[in-house]
This record gives C-alpha cells, structure tokens and sequence, in this order.
C-alpha cells in the first residue's frame, strides 16, 4: 500500500518527465534572430499593478518581446495598490498604477532606485470608462452628472422616473425597477467614476472619490469583468466600466456642457491632453489632474489615466535600460496603437507622448 | 374448522398488505401527470407564459412523496410507509444533487471544448500572443507540478498524523495536534498565500518573490489538515478486533499499521486524499500571489514565476483583451482541462485503491 | 484477576522499526504544530497593528477595528450556516444512497460522479454562479419575494440580477457536497455488515436499519465530515467574491440586493488595492475567522466525544 503513497506523485513526475523533454511550440530555446537588426536587449522585467492595464501590458509584452528575443516581461495584473507596494519594496522594475503616488509615498524611499533618487508617474494608458445599462426596450440613453449620481445613491429607483424620462423624451422607459451595478473590490474605475460624480454634481454626490465605493446601496460586483457579467445577466441595471469592455450592451451618454456624449477614445483623448498636471510635484512626474468639469462637448471627462511608476535612476543600470525600453515602447506611437487595438485605449495626444519621451530620456 | 379458516383473508400483521412490485413507479408516473395537467390549466388560463417543466417535476416529486407515504401507510402499515418515504427522499436527494452537476459540467463543456479542441492548446503557451490563439501548456505543467509537490509534502505528514492520533495519540500532545488541526481547516486560502510569500520573501530577503515551490508550501498548508482529518476517520473506523488479532499473532506494533490498519482502511484514506487534491488544485488566490503570473514556460520550481491552471483560468476571465470570446473561451478550456485532471487522477487513485484493498465482505 | 495483570504487566519488546516508526509519526505531527504555530504567529504580529488603527485607516466610515469585522463576521456564519442547511441532509441522503439503496454496480459510478464535483476549482463555480445560476433564480426570487416578502427572510426589494445570499449558499452548498457526501459514503460502507444483517433479521425495514445501525455508527463521522464541509464554506474565497453582491451590513434578508459579505471574500476583494494598516486590518479579519472556525470545530468536538463509544480504535 506503499504504492498509494508514493504511486500517484510518482506518476506525476513522469508525465512531468515526459513534458520537460518537450517544449511549447511557441517557445523556441534559441531565439531565432531572423532580423539583422536585432536589439541587445537581454534580461528578465518584472511589473505588478494596475488590472486596468492588463490587457493592454499583455499586447505590448507580446510585441516587445518579438522584437528582443531574449527579453522576457512579466506582468502581474494584481492590483495598483500592491503594484505600488511590490514597487516601493523593490520586489518589481516598474509599477502599473491607476492612481499617482501618494505624496507620503513619494516621500519614501524606493528599494529598486539608485540611493537619492526617487519615482516618477508616467502615463501610458488612457481608458475612457463606459456607464452601460441593461433595460427591455431601451437603446439609448442620456444621463446628466445630477442624474447619475441620483441613481448610483439609489435615489432614483424606477427607469420611469420623471427625472430621467425629461432627459430621454423619445425613448419608453418601463416602469422596471433600476440595480445600479458597482465594483464590489477597491478600484481606480471606481475612484475616477466617484470623482466624475463627486466634481460634477457635488449636491448630490457628497462622497469623496475613494477607490472603494463607498455607499451600502446598490449591487456589488467583483472586477470589470463582473460587473458587465452582472448587468448582462441582471433585469433593469446599470453600471460602469471600462469602455473596452462593453461589447453589445446599451452606453449611455452623459452631458458634456449642453450636448450630450459618447465615449469615443478621441474624446477621452482630448480631455486629457487639455488637463493640467498636478501642482506641486517634480517637473519630472506627469501626474495629470484630468478636467472633469469641462464644457466642451468634443470631450469625454468620465476617464482614468493609468500610469507606469518608474525610478528616475535605478539601482542596476542594465535594469533601468530595460525599463528605459520598455515604457519608451508603451509611450511611443506604436505602443499606444497597440493598446488602442488589444485593450481599446485611447491614444496620449502627441504633446502628452512628448513629455514622456523627455522625461524618459533623463531615466539611468 | 379448517376450511373455513383458510378461506378467510389473512390478516396477520407480518404478511398482510403488500402493495404490488411496481406500484412505487406507477405512483410516480401519476403524480407527474396530475402536476402536469394542473400546470397545462394554468398555461391555458393564461396565468404563465409557456409550460413549467421545473414546477411540474418538483411539485409531483412533493406529491409522489406524500401518496407513497398515504397509500403504503393504509395498505401496509406505518413501518412500511415510513420505509418507503425514506427511499424516496434518498433518491429525490440524489437526483437533486445532480443537477448542478450536470449543469455545471454541461457548461464547462459546452464553453470549453471550441479552444480545448484547438491544436495548439496542449502544445503551446501564450507567450507572445495576443487576442486569440495560444495554448496552456504552460498552466498544465504548472498545476501538475506544484501540486505534485504539495501532494508529495502533504500526504506523508498528513498521514502519518493521523495514524499518530489513533494508533499511539495519548494525553495533551494528541489533544493538541487534535485540536490544531481543526482550526488548520479553517485557514481561508488567501492566508495561507499570505504566510508562504512573507515566509519566503523574509527567508530570501526578496520583497518580490514568486516562485512554484512557494505556491506548494502554500497549498501543503491547506492541504494537510484535510488529509489528517479524513485519514483520522478512515483509520477510526477500522475495527479494534483486527489491531487485537494481529497483536496476539505477535506482529510488531508497526507493522500491524502498515499491514493490517493501513490496507482496510486503503479506500477511505485514497477517497480522502483525492478530495484532498481537488481541494488544492483549483485554489487560485494563494497561487496568484505566490507563484505569480506568466505567459511564458517554466519547468524550475524554484526560480521564476510559475503558471497555473486556476490562475490562467482567473486571469483570462478577468482580464478579457478586446477579443473578449477568445479569453472566455480559453478560461472555459482551462477550466476544462483542470476538471479533466482531477478525473483521470481519481480513476487512477480507485484502480491502485482496489488493487491493494483486502477483500472484504462488500 | 485484575491484580494478577497489573503486577505481571508484560512489556512487549521494543523493536527499532517501532521506534522509528512511532518517532516518525510524532515527528509529523509535531510538525504540524510547528507549521501551524508559525501561521498564527505571522497572522497574529501582523493584525496587531489593526486593533489599534486610526478610523481613517477604515474604508467605509467605520471606527474601530470591532465594528469593521462585525458584519463579516456574521455574513461569513450566515453563509457557511445556511450552505450547511441545504449540503448536509442533501449529503446524507446521497450517500446513503449510494452506500445502501443504489444497485451495487451502479454505486461505484455514482460515487465517482459526485467526487467529480469536488473537482470543479471555485473559480468555474464563481463564473457559473454568475452566468448561469443567478439568472436563473432571479425570476424565482422575484415570485417569492411578491408572494411572501411578508416573511422578514425574504423582504424585498428583490436583486435585480438575482446574487444574493442565497445564491451563494446554494453554491457553496454544491462545493461542500461532494466532500460531505464522500466522507459519509466510506463511513456507512464502514458499519459492520452483522449490525445490518442483524437488524434485518429481527424484521427491520430498510430504513430502520439505517436509523438503528447505520447512522448511530456514523455519527461522528458524519459531523466531522461536515466540519470540514463547514471548513471550506467558511473559508471560500473566490467563488463568493464573484458571485455576491456585497455591503457591509448585518442583514438577515436573503434576496436583496445588500448582503453581508464574508470574510474571506472581503480580503480578496480589498487586498489588490489595500496598503499600509490596510493590509493589517485585512490580516486581523483572517484571525477573526481562524478564531470562528476555532469555536465552531471546539463545539463539533464536544458533540463527537460524547459518542466516542462507537468509534473502532477505542
């Protein structure tokens, strides 16, 4: 009965034994170097953070590596809090985050950054974020700030409700009650829709922006992937998430000064390159206060900015190349189309995409 | 005097009263027809849109219970009826339970098989590809290997725990191990990736650890109590007569166990550490924290991050590209593939079981 | 005759296989300890922070660490409870009949199907939840809350997506039936086939051979079965994550929108984005549910001593 013991891991191993001697099909062991000009890069990048970014670091990963053989980038998808953290603790190159560095952090020091010098935020990717419903009948629909942070406090509560049948005189709202769909785990999507809310109808929305929601009503649901799971399945809902990822349910249109818009990535793009950065930081760090109050119906303002945290001078100078190639390519023009295409972002505006490279370029 | 008595019906409590062979089933039939008819009255009333097979099965299940009971009850006593509604409810269990299996099942395979049949999915990984395309081999041989280690860790600890506990246990170190292991249970996963990566990243000095044979300390955490829990149990119950024989024949204390205790408890302790298995190999909080995430091969379990199963699955559901039916599909095709694991694991652990079991009465 | 044993005890020879054997088993378990020790001890230095954390470290408003843990707590017993209510007589029922009222050829295949079950990962459970269960009882929900929302258990307003708490326990209910079930089964194959044949044979019916003997003979077999079925409820992580709709209350309605979530859910949520005290806090909640899951099995215990007789080894 010994056998028992030992039999099945034993089996195990051999199967395993089987596998080693085999290779992924897409894995070749040494990197065929069709093209003469193929770069020197060599070396293993590590990032953690932002899940916004995911889909995207996943298409510039494929891409970079393509193009240096014998890079390989691994990117943690695992939230831009411990992004941040796996940063500051020196355990990643670079961190994926949908918020700036908080001042106290910065104030810190920076395991993986040479002794003295710090981290700088540089934005990479724009997502304009979607306020997709879920109602019989309904195709389209606009929405003001004042009305959507009604419903998001439960105070509206029907989709025949005077206030939202004013702004949507052609369409027949039935008398279905509204469940207002919101992420359930902390979130950048979350904190960037509370501050659309919190900036644009501060009589209603009294909350400040946080990354979790913060108000017991309505319904939770886990990730962006769970909250369209959740208004596709559910009867009457509506939520938010990321633009991308609204496949064929109904978007809303919000009211952008006195028209009313849709989320298209040149609009998400243009609110953010006429946002200011934020004051007071390093001229080196491109944390971007975004615009939400704009009037200027060209614009999307419900956006999130995730950025790339990055050391201004690395510990391991080999290392900081990598990082210097890799964002280069993030930020560059191809990197952005890229994303645009695998993750429909929003491109950086030239300018935007500028100042990154300028900044870059200081990097060691 | 005799004639008369013989013809008289007989009424004696042990043979009185039997309902015929396949009353049970025509009982059955007939309930589900009359819940039939009065949902095919409510249709036509108008009341609901279209005919309810749900209510029509589960209300003449309800009804079948009840004339079952009443009609036995009648005809052949309280003892008899009682028997029988005890049948129905264990088999009115049994199908109940199979549902969400079915429907569950029905699903990973249904979602699963479009990308579990494509050519590449066991040849290739998904490094370097984007939308749809690429492979899991890499997941696969993660998953096997991780949780080969664990298994390896686990069971021989576990085990031997167990036969601790109830061949020599005595006094407050049994009561101990007894009662820790109880509040091991209750680790939720999480934790114990927690405890595997600050344990590391402070054996190591690497804030950033991630490597395959953490997520198999992490998983050996979960994992052991329930191997001593249910090998405690199995053990438990083989009989003292046994322990006793062997020990007048003068068979070592030890090999009493080996011999004796540990094969006619075989199949229990092998059903206990398959649950034990399948218990760890789906987990994917620890892992994703431990292990870590890749697109890439890796056969080292002690460098680089790992991939598993349960976190490509999670990762492709959670973080869909633009392609979104090419990542559900590969998450659906993971989720297959790890179900399909654990099948061909518990066949193979059954036919050792039966193999090495003593031939019992059953 | 007890004198005369007492004072020739007769010590059996110590052999080294013995030794070495016995040694190897106390070496596991005390392994274990130490394994176990260690665990607590990280958990404990690590939420200690927490007891004494500023209310600005709380998301959601709360003050101090007692009144943030207090609605997961309870949702975490609400859950793993009611998941209990449905998994353990539907468990029973199906080993039993698997065990003694199933054709014998047939059994063996019906067992290994409901093992199958224990070999679905929480995270296909979390996207059928989704996907496929709670769609199909939010109309269900709707009726039952129209018809009897007068019962406090099922006030409305009815979820408009149908992931309630109740859904949830019955998908945690499905995740700890095969583990139930499994262990039953092999305890009531387990009762001594002369108990069954006597009882039969005094005239029993089936079922009161199975109240007689089958079931006194596994009764702590069973409880501890359903120990480690309240084990994995208590602690599921991911399954719950996806499927609940949450919010930090202590509400006892089970259609709702607002459900008390768990434990063990609320970390994986907030653990991605937690930092700084956060993550204590996070840490103290996971020894709040090791000290549940503590008091829970110490009661279990209580109950299966006081059967101790019927167990094999004593």
């Amino acid at each position: 009965m010994n056998f028992t013991r030992f039999g099945r891991p034993a089996v195990i191993a051999v199967v395993a034994a089987l596998a080693l001697s085999s290779c992924a099909s897409n894995e070749s062991a040494t990197p065929a170097s069709t093209e003469g000009a193929a770069s020197a890069l060599t070396g293993t990048l590590t990032g953690a953070g932002s899940s916004a970014q995911g889909s995207a670091q996943e298409a510039w990963i494929a891409a970079f590596q393509t193009a240096n053989p014998d890079v390989t980038v691994n990117y943690d998808p695992s939230g831009s809090g411990a992004g941040r953290e796996t940063f500051i603790g020196g355990g990643s190159d670079f961190a994926g985050s949908d918020s700036y560095l908080k001042d106290e952090e910065l104030a810190g020091t920076f395991a993986a950054c040479a002794p003295g010098s710090s981290a700088v935020d540089l934005p990479v990717y724009i997502s304009p974020i979607a306020v997709i419903f879920n109602v019989e009948g309904v195709k389209d629909l606009n929405l003001d700030s004042d009305t959507l942070a009604k419903i998001f406090k439960g105070e509206i509560t029907t989709w025949n409700d005077p206030a939202i049948a004013a702004l949507n005189p052609k369409a027949t709202l039935p008398a279905t009650a509204i469940t207002a769909v919101h992420r359930s785990d902390d979130s950048g999507t979350t904190k960037n829709f509370t501050d659309y809310l919190f900036q644009t109808a501060p009589d209603v929305w009294t909350d400040a922006p946080a990354d979790p929601f913060p108000l017991q009503s309505g319904e939770g649901a886990k990730g962006t992937s769970g909250v369209v799971d959740a208004v596709t399945n559910g009867v009457g809902t509506i939520g938010y998430a990321d633009a991308s990822k609204a496949g064929d349910l109904g978007v809303a249109k919000i009211k952008v000064g006195d028209k009313f818009v849709g989320y298209t990535a040149d609009a998400a793009a243009a609110v953010v390159a006429d946002s200011p950065l934020v004051e007071g930081r390093d001229k080196s760090d491109l944390a971007i206060k975004i615009n939400r109050l704009t009037t200027d119906p060209t614009h999307y303002p419900l956006v999130l900015v995730s950025y790339a945290v990055v050391c201004t001078e690395y510990a391991d100078a080999a290392q900081g190349e990598l990082v210097k190639a890799y964002v280069s390519y993030m930020a560059g023009s191809d990197g952005q189309s890229v994303a645009a295409s695998a993750g429909g972002a929003a491109p950086l505006s030239t300018e935007l995409a500028d100042k990154v490279s300028a900044v870059l370029a200081t990097i060691k | 005097m005799s004639t008369t008595t013989m013809a008289a019906p007989m009424t004696n409590s042990l043979t009185a009263g039997k309902l015929p062979k396949h009353s049970g089933l025509a009982v059955l039939l007939g309930s589900w027809l009359v819940t039939a008819a009065v949902f095919f009255v409510v249709q036509l009333s108008g009341a609901s849109e279209s005919f309810n097979i749900a209510g029509t099965l589960f209300f003449g299940t309800v009804l079948y219970c009840v004339a079952i009971y009443l009609l036995s009850y009648f005809v052949e006593g309280v003892r008899k009826a009682k028997d029988r509604l005890v049948t129905a409810l264990v088999t009115a269990a049994f199908v109940v339970a199979l549902l969400p299996l079915i429907s569950l099942v029905a699903t990973t395979v249904i979602n699963g098989l479009p990308a579990f049949l494509t050519p590449t999915f066991f040849t290739a990984s998904q490094r370097n590809v984007v939308g749809a395309g690429g492979g899991a081999l890499h997941a696969v041989m993660g998953t096997l290997l991780i949780t080969g280690v664990a298994t390896l860790i686990s069971v021989p600890i576990g085990l031997l725990t167990a036969i601790y506990l109830t061949e020599y246990g005595r006094g407050r170190l049994s009561r101990a191990i007894t009662f820790f292991v109880d509040v091991m249970t209750g680790i939720p996963s999480i934790v114990a990736g927690l405890f595997a990566f600050a344990l590391f990243s402070l054996l190591f000095n690497d804030p950033g650890i991630r490597f395959g044979f953490g997520g198999a300390i992490a998983l050996s955490v979960l994992m052991i109590p329930v191997v001593v829990r249910s090998s405690e149990e199995m053990l438990k119950l083989v009989p003292n007569e046994l322990r006793e024989a062997a020990y007048a024949l003068g068979v070592p204390k030890w090999l009493t166990i080996l011999k004796v205790v540990l094969p006619t408890s075989l199949a229990g302790i092998v059903t206990g550490i398959m649950i034990s298995i399948a218990r760890v190999i789906g987990e994917t909080a620890p892992l994703l924290i431990i292990s870590g995430f890749t697109a890439s091969m890796n056969y080292d379990l002690f460098n680089e991050r790992m991939m598993t199963l349960p976190v490509f699955v999670y990762t492709q559901y959670a973080n869909q590209g633009a392609d979104t039916q090419a990542y559900l599909d590969r998450a659906w095709a993971g989720a297959l593939t790890l179900v399909l694991i654990v099948m061909l694991l518990n066949a193979l652990a059954r036919i050792i079981a039966k193999l090495f079991s003593p031939k019992l009465g059953r | 005759m007890t004198t005369a044993v007492a004072r020739g005890t007769i010590r059996a020879p110590q052999r080294p296989g013995d030794r070495i054997f016995s040694t190897a088993t106390v070496v596991s378990g005390g392994l274990i300890l130490a394994v176990l020790a260690s665990v607590a001890a990280f958990l404990l230095v690590q939420s200690l922070p927490a007891f004494v954390a500023k209310p600005e470290d709380f998301t959601g408003g709360y003050t101090n660490f007692w009144s943030y843990v207090w609605p997961l707590a309870f949702g975490t017993l609400w859950s793993a409870f009611l998941a209990l209510l449905i998994a353990v007589p539907l468990a029973i029922g199906i080993a039993l009949f698997i065990s003694h009222y199933a054709p014998r050829k047939l059994s063996q295949g019906l067992g290994y199907i409901v093992d199958l079950l224990a070999a679905v990962p929480s995270v296909v459970f979390g996207l059928w939840g989704i996907g496929v269960l709670a769609p199909l009882l939010q109309p269900f929900y709707a009726t039952l809350v129209a018809w009897f929302g007068w019962i406090p258990l099922f006030a409305g307003p009815v979820s408009g997506t149908g992931r309630t708490i109740l859904t949830v326990a019955i998908v945690l209910a499905v995740m700890v039936l095969p583990i139930i079930t499994a262990l039953c089964r092999e305890i009531f194959l387990q009762t001594p086939v002369l108990y069954e044949e006597a009882s039969l044979a005094l005239g029993a019916t089936r079922w009161e051979m199975i109240a007689m003997a089958v079931l006194p003979f596994g009764r702590s077999g069973i409880i501890s079965a359903s120990m480690l079925g309240l084990g994995r409820a208590l602690g599921e992580t991911m399954a719950v994550a996806m499927v609940l709709s949450p919010s930090s209350q202590v509400v006892f309605q089970l259609l709702t929108s607002q459900n008390p979530t768990t434990i063990a859910a609320n970390i994986a949520l907030n653990f991605p984005e937690a930092h700084g005290t956060g993550v204590n806090i996070l840490l103290a909640t996971g020894l709040v549910l090791f000290v549940i899951t503590l008091a829970v099995n110490m009661v279990a215990r209580l109950i299966i001593n006081r059967r101790k007789a019927f167990s094999g080894a004593n």
